[in-house]
């Protein structure tokens, strides 16, 4: 750890991770942050109303049926993850 | 069976012989029947308070009956604290000494150390349904003893009442009145014969029990003593005598008293089972010991309370045995048998007597020159001293070289240098031998025991956490809590729990130990059940700490045994002490039922209260329960409003109670759940009202103060109308009790007047027809205003009185009193009526008593003499404000005695009148007095050359309020005067006269500049720069503004040339400073008129002033904010060259300059000009200096509000997958923050990434279209 991260939110990254769960770190692989996009993006789909209610027209679906199929995508945005390489 | 029959036989036997001797110790003690008359003092009987939180009932028999021993002969305190005593200066310095618990310890809470750490308990839940061994202790055992004990007592008691009946027959007689049996003294009646050698003898046993170095002196067999005394039986120097065994029989002592010296047994517990059959099997040390206790070097006083725990357990008894011997004279190394204490002692008087020796003949010889000295005869009359102390010093060299010698060499000798421990384990202080010593012996871990390997390492553990660095701490204390359950609860409970009974324990120590059973109770969980009430004993105290912090740290680990333990097991540990016979032990284990009861909850516990509170076996117990209710409602407070009605049901009975006591505490407790749950609850207070308003008619003194005190705080629960009702009900007595002499029931008295009256339903005609005149007659009296918690707590009550009576009924009563001849008294007047007429205003005094009111308020301010003035100013200064234009009549007076006293010789009196000056300014112009104001304006004037800085700083002070009030042009002096005036004034460095003379030439500054020529305020420029350096932050704060207004009056040009020069000083403070005056001038006259002449700064080569010149641009972008966007491309070139300097200081400040720019112009549409910037920042993103990489990271988040994070992110993903970790760390920060500030607008931006053959990573949603 830098010495300036003494200061900022940076010096707990434990605590970062725990608090802010999108958060990453110099160990992540693609698939780690892949998952996080993937929630970050659905959540963000679900949360503004417009966007949701132009999917759903996009989809012929109701707007509740988007929601419900947005957070069910949420479990395993990308699939099951890749197996370890090296371990 | 047998053996057990036996050993209950021996217990009973030992039981009557304690009973015998303690009879000696309770004769010496009581000697009138302390319950009637509460001890030698007359107002003992009395609490000295009965506060809420803090309550001690500590005047049970218990403690009477246990004599009050002086620890030692001793100046009075007060004296004592006033002395100066060398260790102060370390403190001074800084650096605390870790301080003994124990020193700042009084004697009630010194009780602790009588507890015993008492063995484990069985645990029911273990062992299900199986009989318990019979070893091992059960719930029943343990009441048993209680029981025991208690009978004991009364037994103990029923004896000393017996026996004071004799002595009260005897003392009828005339026949006994002689001084001999004045003495009331067993010996004395039996032996009197030989009353006059007792007389003296006696003395000794009065002191406390003697220690081991003290036999060995006379077991040494000193040649020189037997050619220097002969000594007489006369004067009774025992020391030269060889000891006898026979002498014991004739010897006036009694060998079982020399046992048990009756300020020796604490509680009766500590001491009977050893020193007394140690006392009879070697009587001779014992008997030798008296003279000794008459050293100047008491080393006894000590110990007696404090020997350590281990004497305590049970069937150990080693210490005394060791005691009791005759030690050689080398004991100094028998560390694992004396006290830390006795140690200490021995070796502070070795010292002392090594220095304290008397010179020899030959040491004399030497020291002078053989001729010009002659050796005279002492004079006839001279007689040596033959105290046997010095005699026996004068020993130790008879013969020897009265030089150095070289001594011999001793390798087992350890000397006072504690010995290197093996293993890289910290220091042992003396004390700590006792508990680690075992560490010491360098054996062979792999030859011991796995037991003992296991306690050798628990015990290394703990030495390390409590004597060692930090780290060691720090691991050891990670060990031992991950080892617990592997060392399990008994080991670690039997080293950790001793060392906290510890008699030299410090702050320190006790909270790192106590973190540590905090730690280990966690893990052990369930496993400490056995270990309950050991541990409580030795955490209950910290209850009563007067550290908040203790008390708090106590809390929790009662609070955490409790849910570990659970319910069941902290009952049946803690329901033996409920009754036990000592007071302490009974206060702190209520303390601990109520953090219990917090802990696992009130309903869980009611009906275990409610059994103790209806006890009929004993009424401590009930006290005690009483007592629980009353620590829960202070602890908890209005959390007890659900379980309030059943808490009141549990303890109403207690107000009837046969005992005093108990009634007392039912009181007490009933005023602690009034005031908890205020202002809701009165219908569970519902049945106690009759009871209590009954009580106060039957009860008188302690009783009736407690009884008072519930109905203080039930009052304030009521409804208007009750309320009314129920005050008239206790108003007759409270108004009895108006006379009373006791100070305490004048305090509660107050008090529950004050909650009285401040409560709705009480009638202003009432309080004036019915409590006024006994109130005033009674407590407006001189004598009140000299103590100082009656002083508060009557203007206190005073002042709530006013609020339902108003202003005119109390200040018309007190009005007259500010005449009075006495000082405090007037005082206290005062500080009433400026409170009453702060708090209501003025408009019902009416004109003579506004009449009466100034012409008393004059004439207290004219005669105060003390030191405390403010009371006066402030008084002065509320009755003059609250007044307000009805003051016009009497300011040519106040003016007048105010001219007067500013000329007084006291600079104190000379201060006063400025300070008013500034207090009635704004009353004066309310009033019209421009003319008297102007006037006082020129007086003040005349006194600018006041020597005194805090004179001069009032004066100072006063002159800015007239100022303020008259405006500039009418104020005379007129400000061309004024203002040249003060410019030397400046140059004062004291922090009083400075802030009141910069805040004066401010205000001059910004509002009546034009009055004042240029010419001056350069000048005045000049002398500003000096006030940079000022300490206090308002001086700088106010300094920096002036510059600003200075700048706007006469133009930015000069006073900008004036501050960039500033800017080559070498104090940093002052460069600051003066980058903040460039920043705001730049701000009070836009910065176009700045900027120039500030980038052309930069061209000189100089670190200083570059750095100042971008550190004001920085400044300066965050003072002007959005008007940066019309200069941002102004200053770009500047700070690029900035950004891409070889210093770093270069580049850290011109990054947070960036910040603010981008910060400032976010959205005002400079985007080109930020990321041509951002350029610049990003590479310095590897910095590794703390400020320059936080000045960059500040850099990068302004950019992301400025550009939006999109672009931000873009600059990010680069390196967020780099094959360098260092790298990939960086950028991962930087994504980190950004993420967190703006997460949602990165959805849109992040970077289209492929599916791969499982895995989809696309986000087809993006790409729908309508």
């Amino acid at each position: 750890m830098q010495a300036s991260d003494r200061f900022n939110i940076n010096s707990q990254l434990e605590h970062l991770q725990a608090k802010y769960v999108g958060t990453g770190h110099a160990d992540m692989n693609r698939f780690e942050w892949a998952v996080n996009i993937q929630r970050d993006s659905y959540a963000s789909y679900v949360g503004h109303h417009p966007i949701l209610s132009y999917f759903a027209i996009a989809e012929n679906e109701s707007i509740g049926r988007e929601r419900y199929n947005f957070m069910q995508k949420m479990l395993l945005p990308c699939g099951l993850p890749p197996e370890r390489e090296d371990d | 069976m047998d053996a057990e029959i036996a050993k209950a036989q021996e217990e009973r036997k030992k039981l009557e012989q304690q009973l015998a001797s303690e009879q000696l110790a309770s004769l010496n003690s009581v000697t009138f029947d302390t319950d009637l008359y509460g001890g030698n003092n007359p107002f003992e009987g009395y609490e000295k308070s009965i506060p809420v939180n803090e309550d001690e009932e500590n005047l049970d028999t218990v403690d009477s009956q246990v004599p009050r021993r002086l620890a030692s002969y001793t100046a009075p305190k007060s004296i004592m604290n006033d002395m100066p005593r060398g260790g102060d200066d370390d403190e001074a310095l800084g650096f605390k000494k870790p301080q003994k618990i124990i020193d700042r310890e009084d004697d009630y809470r010194r009780r602790r150390l009588n507890r015993v750490i008492s063995p484990e308990r069985h645990d029911a839940f273990a062992n299900g349904d199986k009989t318990p061994d019979v070893s091992v202790r059960t719930y029943a055992d343990v009441m048993r003893e209680e029981a025991l004990k208690r009978k004991k007592e009364e037994t103990l008691k029923l004896i000393a009442d017996k026996k004071k009946e004799e002595e009260a027959e005897k003392e009828k007689k005339p026949a006994d009145s002689q001084a001999t049996q004045k003495r009331r003294n067993r010996w004395d009646q039996s032996q009197e014969d030989s009353n006059a050698k007792k007389a003296k003898a006696s003395s000794d046993w009065d002191l406390p029990d003697s220690t081991p170095g003290i036999g060995r002196w006379d077991a040494t067999p000193t040649p020189g003593r037997v050619g220097d005394a002969t000594p007489s039986l006369s004067r009774k120097n025992r020391w030269d005598e060889t000891p006898t065994p026979g002498r014991v029989a004739d010897s006036d002592a009694t060998p079982i008293g020399g046992g048990l010296t009756p300020g020796a047994t604490p509680a009766g517990m500590t001491w009977d089972a050893t020193p007394k059959l140690g006392g009879m099997a070697t009587p001779t040390p014992k008997r030798q010991r008296s003279r000794w206790d008459e050293t100047p070097a008491t080393m006894g006083s000590a110990t007696p309370g404090a020997t350590p725990a281990a004497a305590y357990t049970p069937g150990v008894t080693p210490v005394g045995g060791v005691e009791l011997a005759t030690p050689t004279p080398g004991a100094i190394n028998m560390r694992g048998a004396i006290t830390p204490e006795q140690y200490n002692l021995l070796r502070w008087e070795k010292d002392i007597e090594d220095r304290n020796r008397p010179l020899t003949d030959e040491e004399l010889d030497i020291m002078f020159p053989q001729e010009g000295y002659t050796i005279l005869d002492p004079p006839a009359s001279y007689v040596p001293i033959r105290t046997p102390a010095r005699k026996l010093l004068a020993t130790p060299t008879p013969m020897g070289t009265p030089l150095y010698a070289i001594p011999e060499e001793n390798r087992g000798q350890q000397f006072d240098v504690p010995k290197e421990l093996p293993g890289g384990l910290p220091f042992m202080k003396p004390e700590d031998y006792q508990y680690f010593g075992a560490l010491l012996n360098e054996e062979d871990e792999e030859e011991l025991s796995p037991d003992e390997q296991k306690e050798r390492k628990i015990m290394k553990l703990l030495l390390k956490v409590k004597n060692g660095t930090p780290p060691q701490r720090k691991t050891a204390l990670r060990q031992l809590t991950d080892k617990a359950r592997e060392f399990g609860a008994g080991p670690l409970f039997n080293r950790i729990l001793p060392l906290l009974m510890q008699p030299t324990l410090e702050d320190q120590e006790r909270h790192l130990l106590v973190k540590v059973i905090d730690r280990v109770l966690y893990k052990l969980d369930e496993l400490v059940r056995p270990y309950v009430h050991k541990i409580l004993v030795v955490i209950e105290p910290l209850l009563i700490d007067e550290d908040y912090y203790a008390r708090v740290e106590g809390r929790e680990i009662i609070s955490n045994l409790s849910k570990a333990a659970g319910l069941a097991t902290m009952i049946a540990a803690m329901r033996p002490d409920i009754d036990n016979i000592d007071e302490y032990v009974r206060n702190t284990t209520a303390r601990a039922f109520s953090v219990v009861a917090s802990a696992l909850g009130i309903p869980a516990l009611l009906p275990f209260l409610k059994a103790v509170c209806q006890s009929k076996k004993s009424w401590q117990a009930r006290h005690t329960g009483i007592k629980i209710v009353q620590q829960i409602a202070i602890l908890i407070g209005c959390a007890v409003l659900p379980h309030l009605r059943s808490l009141v049901e549990i303890i109403e009975h207690g107000l009837n109670d046969e005992n005093q006591k108990v009634r007392t505490i039912t009181a007490l407790s009933l005023a602690a759940l009034a005031e908890a749950s205020a202002p809701y609850g009165i219908e569970s207070f519902d049945s106690v009202l009759k009871p209590l308003w009954k009580g106060i008619r039957s009860h008188r003194g302690k009783v009736l103060a407690a009884f008072l005190k519930a109905i203080g705080f039930i009052i304030p629960l009521m409804d208007a109308i009750y309320a009314s009702y129920y005050t008239k009900e206790v108003m007759v007595i409270l108004i009895r009790e108006f006379q009373s002499p006791d100070e305490e029931m004048k305090k509660i008295v107050l008090k529950v007047v004050k909650q009285c009256v401040s409560t709705e339903g009480v009638e202003a005609d009432y309080i004036r027809s019915d409590i006024l005149p006994e109130f005033f007659r009674n407590f407006w009296v001189r004598r009140m205003a000299l103590d100082r918690r009656n002083y508060k707590q009557l203007v206190e009550t005073t002042v709530e009185v006013a609020n339902k009576v108003g202003v005119a009924d109390i200040v018309g009563r007190i009005v007259e009193d500010l005449k009075d001849e006495s000082e405090p008294y007037r005082r206290m007047v005062m500080e009433t009526i400026e409170k009453v007429v702060a708090d209501l205003g003025a408009s019902d005094i009416d004109a003579r008593l506004e009449e009466l009111l100034i012409d008393g308020i004059l004439y207290a301010f004219q005669e105060q003499t003390s030191d405390d003035a403010n009371v006066m100013l402030n008084g002065f200064g509320a009755v003059v404000n609250s007044l307000g234009q009805r003051v016009k009549p009497y300011l040519p007076q106040i003016c007048g005695t105010i001219k007067w006293r500013l000329n007084n010789k006291s600079a104190k009196v000379r201060q006063q009148a400025a300070d008013l000056i500034s207090r009635i300014a704004v009353v004066m112009k309310q009033c019209q007095e421009e003319q008297l104001m102007g006037h006082l304006g020129v007086v003040l004037y005349e006194y600018l050359g006041e020597e005194y800085p805090e004179v001069l700083g009032s004066i100072l002070g006063a002159l800015k309020a007239i100022v303020n009030v008259i405006g500039m042009t009418k104020m005379t002096p007129p400000i061309k005067d004024l203002l040249p005036r003060l410019t030397p004034i400046l140059k004062n460095r004291h922090e009083k006269v400075q802030e009141n003379c910069i805040d004066l030439v401010g205000r001059i500054a910004d509002r009546g500049a034009e009055f004042v020529p240029a010419r001056e305020w350069m000048r005045i420029c000049f002398e500003l720069l000096e006030m940079l350096k000022a300490h206090k932050k308002g001086i700088r704060r106010a300094t920096v503004n002036t510059f600003g207004y200075i700048a706007k009056a006469i133009g930015p040009q000069d006073v900008l040339a004036t501050l960039l020069n500033n800017l080559k000083v070498q104090e940093r403070q002052n460069r600051v400073c003066t980058t903040v005056a460039i920043a705001i001038v730049a701000e009070t006259c836009s910065p176009f008129t700045v900027l120039p002449a500030l980038m052309n700064e930069y061209r000189v080569p100089e670190l200083n002033v570059q750095n100042g010149v971008l550190k004001s641009l920085s400044f300066l972008f965050e003072y002007i904010g959005e008007m940066g966007k019309d200069y941002i491309y102004a200053v770009t070139p500047l700070l690029e060259d900035a950004l891409m300097d070889r210093d770093l200081v270069h580049r850290q400040t011109a990054a947070s300059a960036v910040k603010h720019m981008a910060l400032g112009v976010a959205g005002l549409g400079c985007e080109d000009a930020l990321v041509h910037l951002m350029n610049y920042v990003w590479p310095n993103i590897f910095e590794t200096s703390p400020h320059v990489i936080n000045a960059v990271m500040e850099a990068i988040e302004g950019m992301r509000v400025a550009l939006g994070a999109a672009v931000v992110l873009n600059y990010c993903l680069q390196g967020l997958f780099h094959p360098a970790r260092k790298v990939r760390e960086v950028y991962w920060k930087i994504y980190n923050s950004l993420y967190i500030g703006a997460q949602d607008a990165l959805v849109a931006a992040y970077p289209t990434l492929d599916d791969e053959e499982s895995n989809i990573y696309s986000r087809p949603e993006l790409t729908m279209f309508v």
